[in-house]
């Protein structure tokens, strides 16, 4: 099984290539104390200095702080939303799409039209609006990214638990007598996983690309260094010091390409027919 | 029939090769065969003997570049089929060769209107003008037995039933007036008085147009109503070909023997059942209505899938339940099941009316009533293995984890599996053996009453006779009542000790097995048992009594 699936998965070169950035950053975010130990918010250098000048590697900001110190330090805030937040985000959308699709009729009706709910207000408007109120830091940015990402997950697992219900084995699990919890938690979910495994990989995905729009408002915790921040702080001397948008910006482009590029490498993995299809 | 010298299609040596790591290296070895004009030829045999492919062969419809035609030659008007560039090729399918499909659910497009998609075909092949062909496809849609031509030509496939749509696709393939007709399973996924319908359709139009006609199919029924001659396909070769006398009649090789010995029918040697006693189970009155379509504040249309059934199972009885698809007859094996809960009426099982209780109430009764279904490929869960299935009920019902397991090697050996099959997972297993996985866990949990649903439609002829022979053993060793649910009277005749016809939601005869095969009383039943194909054809009395014999002694068979 697990043998199958890292053959399957090592086919499409994307994902692993995918998979090398991203143990990169998961490394430079698990060792950035120790790269750069000072913290990323002290003015190390002077300021305005470009790359590879004055004891820097990718240059200094407005404040003489070390950019490429921020990039190990931002890594940290953005793996660890993208994956708490998806976390959270799975544990809402699985639970409610499970409960709709499994028992349809009202409950499902009550269940989506409350999903339809947060569709309809643009993910963006609704984080900023919520991080506003409770204030930014790092716990109501994840829960907030957490409450706008969350519907398609729910409807994903509803479509699959609603097919999955109606099949025979599910029926058969109720005749020998299953107990209500355990058809749900051990014969439809693991059967229901596969299409959540990859959609939530793109979750994260988008949840870093979410902290670092907020953090570009000013809207990310004021306490830790995060890549979103780091380009709004220099977005005003962009023309004179592009170094202090690039890297960072470099940085969410590499992390968020590697994550999807993963994505697809688990969904050629995860769903076989699919995979098959114009790869021959 | 015909020995004439006008032959269509001649396939001599066609060898087609599959992809490394198959089954086997070739799909179709070595497969020789001809057709004549106004001779319709039938290619017999079980999933994976090559028929189909040989069929899609001559289409040029192979899943290049893995599957091809590594040897032989198809010969059609003079010329190589396989030797003809793609346009040429293009050129055949539709005008020289038509081809009908299995599946008419899916083998129209539903976002063409029917006239359309009968217009395509004479668009690309013959000269004519919108007007003309305007009335070619009207005149075909009243040749293949439509209603009302003008509009059903600009109505979508979606508003037409299974045999509509057949009919249309017939249409298409008939729009050029094919020399070749090639009909893969066409009536397979059709009710069986439909299925009556089409074949004499398809005779009709064979006769009036003179076509040779290239018939695939599984069903010696149907062989024995249609066939001029018949090729008996077996993993790829052909193994035994003649006219339809020598074939069904006078079987040589074996494996055609095996497989017309296997043919569902009515056997004589079966006791008469009697009734003793109270009832097991007494359904009276039972009603369910679906409602379709609604929403959360509209109501939808109602559909009522039983009506007023009443019906009793004594202890050891086993009742057929027959009826064509929609009657209802999978509804009321629901309804007993508690999968389904039932609008009206009562299911009294063993002194308590099962319709009235709750979920928790219904429990205990869940170890006594036990299911086995359908689809051998859908009914176990893919992540388990089989072991874990089978033990899966007693476990749910507080059997320690160790007895359980013992017990379902056990339950495996009693089906003719082997113990070790506990430690592997379904989809190493074939649909016959999923099936016998099925019913072991459906014993699990020594229930009184099975409901078999359909438990062998999805089988090959002989996979099925095994399944069938195995029902059968265990019901009389455990001495268990059982419900069995089919669209077709040759199985439930077989195993059956009473029948109940079921029609759109209402039982409309009940009788034992002999009564209503032999004297059926209610029009539809008649209708029924009229439309089984190959009526006039009795098995070869050698090879029936080898089927009695097998019925009486059970084997582990590697079904």
């Amino acid at each position: 099984m697990s043998r199958e699936f890292w053959k399957a998965f090592a086919r499409n070169r994307g994902a692993i290539i995918g998979l090398i950035i991203l143990a990169g950053v998961v490394f430079l975010a698990l060792f950035a104390d120790l790269l750069y130990p000072t913290s990323p918010w002290d003015m190390v250098t002077r300021p305005f200095a470009p790359p590879l000048s004055a004891g820097t590697l990718m240059g200094s900001d407005t404040l003489g702080r070390d950019i490429a110190s921020g990039i190990a330090h931002g890594a940290r805030v953005s793996l660890l939303i993208g994956l708490t937040s998806t976390a959270a985000a799975l544990l809402i959308g699985v639970t409610l799409g499970a409960l709709a699709g499994f028992y349809g009729g009202r409950v499902d009706d009550a269940i989506m039209r409350f999903t339809e709910l947060f569709q309809t207000i643009p993910n963006f408007v609704l984080a900023v609006m919520l991080v506003a109120i409770f204030t930014p830091s790092i716990t109501s940015v994840t829960a907030s990214i957490a409450i706008v990402s969350w519907p398609p997950l729910a409807r994903l697992a509803r479509g699959e638990f609603l097919s999955l219900r109606s099949r025979e084995f599910v029926q058969a699990a109720i005749t020998t007598g299953q107990s209500t919890p355990s058809i749900i938690l051990r014969e439809i979910l693991p059967n229901s996983m596969s299409p959540i495994i990859v959609a939530a990989s793109l979750t994260v995905a988008t949840a870093i690309l979410l902290e670092s729009a907020l953090s570009f408002l000013g809207l990310g915790d004021p306490n830790m260094m995060s890549w979103g921040y780091m380009i709004g702080a220099s977005r005003t001397v962009m023309r004179q010091a592009w170094w202090m948008s690039f890297f960072p910006g470099v940085a969410i482009l590499i992390t968020v390409l590697a994550i999807n590029l993963v994505g697809e490498g688990l969904n050629d993995a995860l769903n076989p027919k699919l995979a098959r299809k114009g790869k021959g | 029939m015909s020995e004439t010298d006008n032959v269509v299609l001649d396939v001599r040596g066609l060898t087609i090769s599959l992809p490394e790591g198959a089954e086997r290296a070739h799909a179709v070895e070595d497969v020789n065969f001809t057709i004549a004009e106004n001779e319709l030829l039938c290619i017999v045999g079980e999933s994976g003997s090559g028929k189909s492919m040989t069929a899609h062969a001559i289409m040029g419809l192979l899943p290049a570049p893995h599957v091809k035609v590594a040897d032989g030659e198809a010969i059609l008007n003079g010329r190589d089929v396989f030797t003809r560039s793609e346009a040429e090729q293009r050129a055949m399918r539709g005008g020289d060769v038509g081809m009908i499909f299995q599946e008419p659910m899916t083998a129209l497009n539903p976002l063409m209107r029917v006239g359309e998609q009968i217009d395509e075909a004479l668009r690309a092949h013959a000269d004519m003008d919108a007007a003309r062909r305007r009335e070619r496809v009207l005149e075909l849609l009243a040749a293949v037995g439509l209603p009302d031509p003008e509009s059903l030509r600009r109505s979508y496939p979606f508003r037409l039933s299974g045999g509509q749509r057949q009919r249309v696709m017939i249409a298409m393939a008939l729009a050029l007036e094919p020399r070749l007709l090639i009909a893969d399973e066409p009536t397979t996924a059709l009710d069986v008085t439909t299925q009556k319908q089409i074949l004499e359709l398809i005779q009709r139009m064979q006769r009036e147009l003179g076509m040779a006609v290239m018939f695939i199919t599984h069903d010696f029924g149907v062989v024995a109503e249609i066939a001029d001659r018949v090729a008996v396909m077996q993993e790829g070769r052909c193994v035994e070909i003649g006219t339809a006398d020598e074939v069904l009649n006078r079987p040589q090789h074996p494996y055609t023997r095996e497989l017309i010995a296997a043919v569902p029918h009515y056997i004589e040697h079966r006791d008469a059942f009697n009734r003793e006693g109270e009832p097991l189970l007494d359904a009276q009155n039972v009603r369910k209505v679906f409602s379709l379509g609604g929403g959360f504040l509209r109501r939808g249309r109602e559909l009522v899938a039983a009506d007023d059934v009443s019906l009793t199972i004594h202890p050891g009885e086993t009742v057929g339940i027959v009826g064509e698809s929609g009657s209802g007859k999978s509804t009321l094996g629901r309804c007993l099941l508690g999968l389904h809960r039932a609008d009206g009426g009562q299911i009294v099982f063993d002194g308590t009316d099962l319709n009235r209780l709750g979920r928790r109430a219904f429990h205990p009764f869940r170890q006594r009533i036990q299911m086995v279904f359908q689809d051998p490929y859908a009914s176990l869960n893919p992540r388990y293995k089989v072991g874990r299935i089978v033990a899966q009920g007693p476990l749910a019902f507080g059997t320690p984890r160790s007895e359980a397991y013992a017990r379902a090697r056990e339950l495996l050996e009693l089906v003719g599996l082997d113990a070790s099959a506990a430690e592997r997972f379904p989809h190493e297993f074939s649909g016959g053996q999923r099936q016998r996985i099925s019913i072991a866990r459906a014993l699990a949990l020594d229930p009184e009453l099975l409901v078999a649903d359909e438990p062998v439609s999805a089988l090959d002829v002989s996979v099925q006779t095994q399944v069938l022979d195995l029902l059968d053993d265990i019901r009389h060793r455990l001495g268990l009542a059982m419900m069995f649910i089919t669209h077709d009277l040759r199985v439930a005749a077989q195993v059956s000790d009473t029948i109940a016809v079921m029609q759109t939601g209402r039982i409309v005869e009940v009788g034992t097995s002999k009564e209503v095969f032999s004297n059926p009383q209610h029009p539809y039943t008649q209708e029924l048992l009229a439309a089984i194909p190959g009526q006039n054809w009795e098995i070869p009395e050698d090879l029936r009594h080898l089927r009695a014999q097998r019925a009486r002694t059970p084997r582990g068979a590697d079904a």
